[in-house]
């Protein structure tokens, strides 16, 4: 980009614009500082939006926190309605938190096989169409997950789930007391199979990025398939693939709309996981909204604000992560 | 190795003294998947075990313990991993493909029932959710206006950040704009629902309307186009940009006559990629659109019907006839956005810059 | 220990496009042989036949004969990581694990097959780093990623790897084409002192070296691009260098083409 800047200026300018020439942009022309004022005033526009969405959800929030009568991190109920209000996230953010696990546990290992597949197993040919396949599966909307996942997986899950309670339901973590199991393991689940895009793309990428001839150097020293990949692959990958999980962790996070359609909430944290119950932020924004005063849209924007700074450092750190990776990759290309 | 023969630390370092290797033949690896999924269907007849779920998950287990453990025993420790970790990447991509094609063919079968000319040309204006009958008018009709809408605010915003940063960007301003851009993408949909919830209704008081949720999805939209189209425009050429530049055309004639027209199928794909994700949104049209049974072709004014939104309602109703119709609403929806990834693609192809070769 | 490799009717593919047509030669034990020939004449295609490399990459197909001491690589029931093991090979541009330390890319090959004991592992990786003229400058950063060394030692570091699984035969693929004229001349020294131990078959572009290092050498060529390219003969290095019987070689090394 140096040189074509450089060269905009090459053509001799009027000597009346000269003393204004500015040396980085190299926008002269009436028309040139206009086009340059438009695109840099969209990606202002940009960042003010950014700007605007966590100062009028503060604010909004903090109307409702003035008046709330229990503990916003620590109260386990969610009576914004109610003369005093009376309202906590403890519910939610065990929820958001327990459920997004359960769905990276599931999703991430997938996740690296199927990158694994496409980029190191499977037959050229098939590479492409595979990709394809999992581009699909990122285009289905949320709301046709929720609407399959309530009614074809869940009833599905009932077999699986007696199964883990006879097995493991000591534990009380897997006690599953029979019925539609829309709980927050079935939301994980479901979850796992919406950020499988994602995770599966950005590794994809980054083991194809896989320099060759580290490869090779482990071929020709008598690795199998997998040696290679475990002595070169993996760890050139493996901060591609904290930071694909981190971008998955965030999508996660923030499903609403699947969430409220398979979980049967309630404002309680169980200890099993596989019976119904529990909740998240963004279920229950979609949930209580249409029943919410005004007072209660407040409280509920108060903990849409939390979830936007969780979703906001989490996608931070990701994108750190990977620019990182990018300059010492392209140290060492 | 069962070749190598430890006597003595020296001779350990030996290499083998065949080249040989006992291998399993070709026919073992398709002979214990089809005995595998024998062996699940078996079980689950016999324990009584309802759901397919399970079969699946039987079926991979038995495959992946049966080759390593065959592996193992005739080819030795090293090999048998790599078979374990080829019939892992193999099983992973099948756990992959099988909720895909549940999901599509589930959509397409219950979705087929009351899918009609009649479904796509009525509204539910006059039809309970509990009763028969009734269709999605008036839902395609909020959705294409609110995609639209969301698409007048966010391309040229997408378009014109792109170029800045493509074209123009450096230093601070370029480096934030990256940065929260890639933030904005993981924005959740309903946090920008109730951006828009909390100024454009709570504080400047206006009413639901398609509008508002326009302004909610454009938001979810913007970084999407950006993105795609930043990626468009790195692919033109430097030599295009220098060679115009170079026969004193103004720079922003360079990028509108020569950059962009190079870059135009890309950057057509992304937008439509873009569109494909914004309309299948419920949260935010959840919260700012409100619910209208009826035909409202006014953006601006009152609650409108939406897609995603019908969907979400009809199966909140909870009768036998509006599971019907979530379906085949839902079977509109994926159709739709199957369409537009297709014809994207199909651009993509077409459009591709014919690099120099 | 070293071995000696029979080719014979050999062809190699890369999908329809067939790359080196029908060569037959005698690679000698405990010998240099190097490969000569212009750019795309397939003797690093053939170099990668010799250890099955060449299948790896996408498409690759080999036909014909390589016969290790009388076993032939490409017959049924042989297992191409065994081949690789036996055959080592170094790379045109110096390729240490980037995120493994100096010791355990020596150890990394050892460590595929079987364990050993620290000090069984000390004292093999110590000896091939003697071997490959390295432990006077790394023995006391033996923990430091193997990445910080210069070019040249970290050439010589993927030959102690590769000599440290004790291979019949070690095959060079340009090793110096990367490195500095004094890296060069370490490399080529300690090919002289390799081949006491190994069969060693280096390709190389550049025919002094081929004419310093190497007992034999293999003049490859191809009749037009597009081609494949084909072994227009073998002989000893002065001998080719001097008077060879055919007189596409004296052209090339004479700089007449190519």
């Amino acid at each position: 980009m140096d040189i074509s800047t450089k060269t905009a200026t090459a053509p001799p300018p009027p000597p009346a614009t000269t003393e204004k020439k500015r040396a980085t942009s190299g926008a002269t022309r009436p028309g040139d500082r206009i086009f340059l004022g438009l695109s840099r005033g969209s990606g202002i526009v940009l960042l003010v939006i950014m700007a605007a969405i966590a100062a009028f959800l503060t604010y909004r929030a903090a109307l409702a926190l003035s008046d709330n009568t229990g503990n916003f991190l620590t109260t386990f109920e969610w009576d914004a309605t109610a003369v005093p209000p009376k309202f906590g996230i403890a519910v939610l953010a065990f929820g958001t938190v327990v459920s997004s696990i359960i769905a990276l546990v599931i999703a991430v290992p997938v996740a690296v096989g199927i990158a694994l597949f496409i980029s190191h197993y499977a037959p050229r040919k098939l590479a492409s169409p595979i990709a394809y396949v999992i581009d699909l599966l990122a285009a289905v909307p949320s709301i046709v997950y929720g609407l399959w996942g309530a009614i074809v997986v869940a009833p599905n899950l009932t077999g699986l789930y007696s199964w883990l309670d006879t097995t493991l339901g000591w534990t009380g973590v897997f006690e599953y007391q029979g019925g539609a199991p829309r709980s927050l393991m079935t939301v994980g689940i479901l979850l796992a199979i919406m950020i499988l895009p994602i995770i599966t793309n950005v590794s994809r990428e980054v083991f194809l990025q896989a320099p060759k001839m580290h490869e090779e150097a482990a071929l020709a020293l008598g690795a199998t398939r997998w040696e290679v990949i475990r002595m070169s692959v993996l760890p050139f990958g493996r901060s591609g693939i904290i930071s694909a999980s981190m971008l998955g962790l965030g999508r996660a996070l923030g499903e609403t709309i699947a969430v409220a359609t398979v979980l049967s909430p309630n404002f309680l944290i169980g200890a099993s996981l596989l019976d119904p119950g529990g909740g998240t932020f963004a279920q229950n924004i979609a949930s209580k909204f249409n029943e919410a005063s005004e007072y209660g849209r407040d409280a509920l924007i108060a903990s849409g604000l939390v979830l936007f700074l969780i979703t906001l450092l989490v996608n931070g750190a990701a994108r750190m992560i990977i620019a990182r990776r990018k300059e010492y990759s392209g140290a060492n290309a | 190795m069962s070749t190598t023969t430890p006597t003595a630390p020296a001779a350990r370092a030996a290499t083998p003294d065949t080249l040989r290797a006992a291998r399993l033949p070709r026919w073992a690896n398709p002979l214990l998947a089809l005995g595998s999924v024998a062996a699940a269907v078996g079980i689950g007849l016999g324990a009584g075990l309802h759901s397919r779920v399970q079969w699946g998950l039987i079926a991979a287990l038995l495959f992946v313990v049966g080759a390593y453990v065959l592996a193992s025993v005739v080819e030795g420790k090293r090999q048998a991993k790599d078979r374990f970790a080829t019939s892992m990447v193999w099983v992973t991509f099948l756990l992959a493909v099988i909720p895909l094609a549940s999901l599509i063919w589930e959509t397409v079968e219950r979705g087929s029932k009351v899918f009609s000319p009649y479904f796509l040309s009525h509204s539910m204006g006059v039809v309970a959710d509990k009763d028969p009958g009734g269709g999605i008018n008036h839902a395609i009709v909020g959705t294409l206006q609110q995609v639209a809408l969301a698409s007048l605010i966010a391309v040229p915003i997408g378009l014109l950040t792109a170029i800045y940063l493509v074209e123009y960007g450096r230093g601070k301003l370029a480096k934030a704009v990256t940065f929260f851009v890639d933030v904005m993408t993981g924005i959740p949909s309903i946090v920008a629902g109730l951006f828009v919830l909390s100024f454009w209704i709570l504080i400047l008081g206006f009413d639901f309307s398609g509008w508002a949720g326009a302004m909610a999805l454009s938001i979810l939209m913007m970084p999407v186009v950006v993105r795609s189209t930043e990626e468009m425009l790195k692919l033109v050429p430097n030599e295009l940009r220098e060679a115009s530049l170079a026969l004193g055309v103004p720079k922003w004639r360079t990028i509108l006559k020569v950059v962009l027209p190079t870059a135009i199928g890309g950057i057509t794909t992304g937008v439509m990629l873009a569109v494909a994700r914004i309309a299948g949104e419920t949260a935010p049209v959840l919260l700012l659109v409100w619910v209208n049974p009826f035909i409202n072709n006014n953006p601006f004014e009152g609650a409108q019907g939406s897609l995603p939104l019908y969907i979400y309602q009809q199966y909140a109703a909870g009768s036998e006839a509006s599971y019907d119709r979530a379906w085949a609403a839902a079977l509109t929806l994926i159709g739709f956005i199957m369409i537009l990834n297709l014809a994207a693609r199909g651009i993509a192809r077409w459009k591709a810059p014919k690099s120099g070769r | 220990m070293a071995k000696r490799i029979d080719v014979s009717g050999l062809s190699a593919y890369y999908g329809s496009h067939k790359a080196i047509d029908d060569i037959s030669m005698t690679v000698e034990p405990r010998s240099v042989t190097a490969f000569i020939g212009p750019s795309g004449c397939g003797k690093s295609t053939f170099l990668r036949t010799l250890n099955r490399m060449h299948e790896v990459t996408p498409g690759g197909r080999v036909e014909g004969k390589v016969l290790l001491d009388g076993d032939d690589l490409y017959a049924s029931g042989i297992d191409p990581v065994n081949v690789r093991r036996t055959v080592g090979m170094v790379f045109q541009r110096p390729n240490p694990f980037p995120t493994m330390s100096i010791f355990d890319n020596v150890a990394a090959g050892l460590r595929l097959n079987g364990s050993y004991k620290k000090a069984e592992l000390n004292e093999i990786v110590e000896k091939s780093l003697k071997g490959a003229n390295l432990w006077n400058e790394v023995k006391d950063r033996l923990n430091k990623p193997g990445s910080g060394l210069s070019g040249g030692q970290q050439q010589r570091l993927c030959i102690a790897r590769a000599i440290a699984v004790e291979p019949q035969v070690l095959l060079m693929d340009e090793p110096c084409s990367a490195l500095d004229p004094i890296s060069t001349l370490a490399i080529e020294d300690l090919i002289g002192e390799l081949k006491e131990r190994f069969t060693i078959v280096i390709v190389t572009h550049n025919m002094q070296q081929a004419a310093r290092v190497s007992d034999r050498t293999a003049f490859f060529n191809l009749s037009a691009v597009g081609q494949p390219g084909k072994l227009v003969e073998i002989d000893e290095t002065e001998r080719i260098f001097s008077n060879p019987s055919v007189q596409a070689t004296e052209d090339y090394i004479s700089g007449r083409f190519g």
